[in-house]
């Protein structure tokens, strides 16, 4: 990631902050608290569903593309997803060439673990012929800024986008032996998808003995390890990682596990009020988009 | 408690849109013709073609007599002698350092323009050379002035004052350096209990009171004690209150520092990180800036 090489005694004021009686970060957080996410949805005309989100400097755009394909043979009668995310060399230098593809493997590998649970996302409602056509839904996700915490970002992005996608009706009609597909014309003859279930990363920084939510770029470079988790409205985790080169005891992980929990129940059900809250001002709402 | 603050972006304000600031004049884009006429000469941020003059930032057009520039609106830092800048050492070489100071280029220390430990004048030996990186080390922080500005651009610094030297515990803004007013001091001792060091390079370093007679040593002698959590506070809601400033673009000196402060001490520390309080206390700041005609 994109490492500055911060002092000694900036780090240590940064650590004392947290060990602190009454934990006080650099922006006069607790330990538990998110910066301010701002969120659009809808913002890219020409995918079935996008959102933008911006969580202090962080800055994320997701596109959920639907596309008509053949299913995995693994798993004939679902869809399937596919993650892609990109470091565009706008958010730092480092990303120019090759430069941001480490980073951006990880994050989709993430993301995809997190999806990778039939009780997620519907996937079997995505399939139209079992083992010949279904719908594949390509995410692609885009890292227009660093500000720390890229991880849970990407995935309130992806979650966003897919409430936001739109996949169109289908009706097969069947002569014989062929099978023939309809696609439905209307603009309005849509088919939503179920989110109420789908995960939303929350990354835990161990730094010194605390751990903090949302770290920024500063906190993540004193941390010694990270948790990273994926968790659902209901409190369910469905993935897990742990990265950096710290180590970390197995008491420390269940608390983290614990704070993560009961901090992506508040994040899933906060995301998603926000969305309908977004959806019911309905379409005489102009999109914001990248102007300020 | 846990808190997520998520918004979507239709609940922003409409405030911005109906206190629509007067038009400013004479703004342009890179590639607008600024003047047909040939009379005029070629300044910084513009560039002729066929015979026009074009600008080649996006900003506002300045004229002194026959001269035409372009301001940047948006620009990294152009030193000046004598500016106060903070500076992060990237790289240790040969007799000097290497500084990012937000400039194009990286700027330079060299060993010979610093203070050394206890203060010692004199020639600097090839042991001052071995020891350099225990004297500063990349990642650490410092303060200096713009000593000279060599032919390319590149900034060289001086640290030739017991005012300048390595940063110790504190935090690092970094805005836009246009913000920053000029004055005759950037250093700032504020009466709530931090101190600040106003960057001409957009770089403002918030750090815990210093104790000017026994502690400017030049940031030889580092103290990592913890620091009293009410003094941390003072240094969040500094933080806080000069990126507030910074967002809505007013000019950042002590007083206007102060006065955000001041009226910050309504919230949180932890609200201000939302829009709705910022603009209020920015509103806050801008009537108590017109009542006292500063």
């Amino acid at each position: 990631m994109a490492d500055v090489n911060y002092s000694e005694a900036e780090k240590t004021f940064i650590l004392h902050g947290i060990q602190d009686k009454f934990p006080c970060r650099e922006d006069g957080r607790g330990c538990e608290d998110y910066r301010h996410m701002e969120i659009e949805t809808g913002v890219v005309s020409n995918t079935s569903g996008s959102a933008r989100l911006r969580l202090a400097n962080t800055d994320i755009l997701v596109g959920v593309k639907a596309e008509l394909g053949v299913p995995s043979p693994e798993k004939p009668d679902s869809g399937c997803i596919e993650f892609f995310v990109d470091c565009s060399a706008n958010a730092t230098p480092e990303f120019e060439g090759r430069g941001g593809e480490e980073l951006a493997t990880e994050i989709s590998t993430v993301l995809s673990r997190c999806y990778d649970n039939s009780g997620c996302l519907d996937l079997k409602s995505l399939c139209i012929i079992p083992k010949q056509q279904c719908w594949i839904l390509y995410i692609d996700v885009l890292l227009l800024e660093c500000g720390g915490n890229l991880f849970d970002a990407a995935s309130i992005g992806v979650k966003a986008a897919l409430y936001n996608t739109r996949i169109p009706n289908v009706t097969v009609n069947q002569e014989d032996d062929e099978m023939e597909i309809e696609l439905s014309d209307d603009p309005y003859d849509v088919n939503r998808l179920d989110i109420s279930s789908s995960p939303c990363i929350v990354t835990l920084s161990k730094i010194g003995h605390y751990h903090v939510v949302d770290a920024s770029q500063k906190e993540e470079a004193c941390c010694l390890a990270r948790l990273m988790m994926g968790v659902t409205a209901k409190g369910t985790i469905s993935a897990l990682k742990k990265e950096g080169w710290g180590s970390l005891n197995p008491e420390s992980i269940f608390d983290m596990m614990e704070t993560g929990k009961k901090i992506g129940q508040v994040l899933n059900t906060s995301l998603l009020n926000v969305l309908e809250e977004e959806e019911k001002s309905g379409n005489k709402r102009k999109t914001v988009g990248f102007l300020k | 408690m846990a808190t997520v603050d998520i918004r979507f972006v239709g609940a922003r304000g409409k405030k911005d849109n109906i206190e629509t600031v007067e038009e400013i004049q004479n703004l342009v884009t890179p590639g607008d013709i600024i003047t047909t006429d040939t009379g005029f000469m070629r300044g910084h941020g513009t560039f002729m073609e066929n015979e026009k003059l074009h600008a080649s930032v996006a900003g506002v057009v300045e004229r002194v007599n026959k001269l035409i520039c372009v301001k940047p609106l948006k620009t990294r830092y152009n030193g000046e002698i004598g500016d106060v800048v903070i500076g992060r050492i990237i790289e240790v070489c040969q007799r000097r350092w290497k500084v990012e100071t937000h400039s194009k280029l990286n700027s330079v220390l060299m060993l010979s323009s610093v203070n050394l430990p206890g203060g010692e004048l004199r020639r600097r030996s090839e042991e001052d050379e071995k020891l350099m990186r225990h004297y500063l080390k990349e990642g650490d922080l410092i303060s200096a002035e713009v000593q000279n500005i060599m032919g390319d651009g590149c900034l060289s610094l001086h640290t030739r004052s017991l005012k300048y030297g390595k940063l110790g515990q504190g935090t690092l803004l970094s805005i836009s350096p246009s913000l920053i007013k000029r004055r005759k001091t950037h250093f700032h001792n504020l009466p709530c209990g931090a101190s600040i060091i106003l960057g001409n390079n957009g770089y403002v370093w918030i750090s815990p009171n210093v104790n000017e007679e026994t502690d400017n040593t030049g940031g030889y002698e580092q103290n990592l004690e913890p620091v009293p959590n009410d003094v941390r506070i003072v240094v969040a809601r500094l933080r806080n209150s000069i990126l507030a400033l910074a967002d809505h673009h007013m000019i950042i000196y002590d007083t206007s520092i102060m006065y955000a402060y001041e009226a910050s001490l309504l919230f949180t520390v932890k609200d201000m990180l939302k829009p709705e309080v910022t603009s209020e206390i920015i509103d806050l700041i801008q009537q108590r800036m017109e009542l006292e005609g500063t």
